[in-house]
């Protein structure tokens, strides 16, 4: 089984956290200003990256906080775990077996895709 | 209905008896792991929110005179509540911490973290029956837990001092370490999910039943026998 690596409890099994969608998606400023569509791209559009994403996961079976990862979606492997007060890493060097592949993807697929923001 | 006169005694008052959700399981426990789980019934337990550092987390250490522990993963001692044994302070999050006391009252931990840290800002909430205290000892506490829980419990990483929540027989446990050795674990399982707890430690046990006696010495063949003509 995969082991992610809580920031505050350390490595632990997979089956202890829970998926929390894409981090990093700030509230509208002027939430009164906002047609359905934006609201829309605000509830539901997320950027589908192929490679590393920033997401979301909670520690739900141990501490029960929120916190970021960096996690390539092609292979599951995480790269990078941070606090949610803590800044997303800016190059996040992958590690083990298989890495210059998938930091060549990471490299293409830096995503722009607007959402709304 | 309104012509028979409700009596103002009753013929024998009814007594309410204190109990526990593991009470149908203690006496197997005891039987078949050879007193190495037992149960630690009615021990009183509130979780303490306070920022640290700060005025609410040095009144929290005032009560419980420990301080509190910030790495995660720890626990330590408390000064002893209502004159039992010492009580525990434990980790569980950067400002969340779960007190452990043997108190005969349990509300009683409550109201003197309360008093101490509500003015201050912050929180202290009773939350004696929300879990069941198991303890695990004897030289195969590590064998059973490793049946059914991935966190390492090595002494070398886990002694005495270090906690973990986490699963146990996919069942949310915090578990403390109590010795170096790794032979003594306290085990904090919600109450809804004790009985299954205690069954699945039961099973676990099985294969380690009996071994903590000596076995019979098996027949070595390099041995000469005694008193024999040697085959
Ligand atoms: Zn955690």
């Amino acid at each position: 089984m995969q082991l992610i690596e809580c920031p505050w409890c350390g490595p632990r099994e997979e089956v202890e956290f829970s998926y929390g969608g894409q981090a990093h998606v700030p509230y509208p400023e002027s939430p009164a200003e906002l047609d359905d569509e934006q609201w829309a791209h605000y509830v539901f559009f997320r950027d589908n990256t192929r490679g590393t994403l920033a997401e979301r996961w909670n520690h739900g079976a141990g501490c029960r906080r929120w916190f970021n990862a960096m996690r390539d979606t092609v292979s599951y492997r995480f790269s990078a775990v941070y606090r949610t007060a803590e800044p997303m890493p800016a190059s996040v060097p992958l590690t083990g077996a298989g890495s210059s592949s998938a930091s060549a993807t990471t490299s293409t697929t830096t995503s722009t895709t607007t959402t709304g923001r | 209905m309104a012509d028979t006169p409700t009596p103002s005694v009753a013929p024998s008052a009814p007594t309410l008896r204190r109990s526990h959700p593991l009470a149908s399981r203690e006496e197997d426990l005891r039987a078949l792991t050879g007193g190495s789980v037992g149960v630690r019934p009615h021990l009183a337990m509130a979780v303490v929110r306070a920022a640290v550092p700060g005025p609410a987390a040095r009144a929290a250490e005032d009560v419980l005179g420990t301080a509190l522990p910030t790495r995660p993963n720890t626990w330590a001692p408390a000064a002893p509540g209502g004159g039992g044994e010492p009580g525990a302070v434990v980790w569980l999050g950067p400002d969340e911490w779960l007190v452990l006391a043997d108190e005969p009252r349990p509300e009683a931990l409550e109201e003197r973290l309360r008093a101490a840290l509500v003015p201050v800002g912050g929180s202290a909430v009773d939350v004696s029956a929300q879990r069941m205290s198991l303890r695990l000892r004897g030289a195969h506490a590590r064998d059973v837990l490793a049946a059914g829980c991935a966190v390492d419990t090595h002494p070398a990483v886990f002694g005495a001092g270090t906690s973990a929540q986490t699963l146990l027989g996919q069942a949310g446990v915090v578990l403390l370490s109590r010795s170096d050795a790794g032979d003594d674990y306290e085990v904090l399982v919600r109450s809804s999910f004790a009985r299954y707890l205690a069954d699945w430690l039961l099973d676990a046990f099985v294969e380690h039943r009996g071994a903590e006696a000596p076995r019979d010495p098996a027949p070595d063949p390099v041995r000469p026998t005694t008193g024999g003509a040697t085959p």
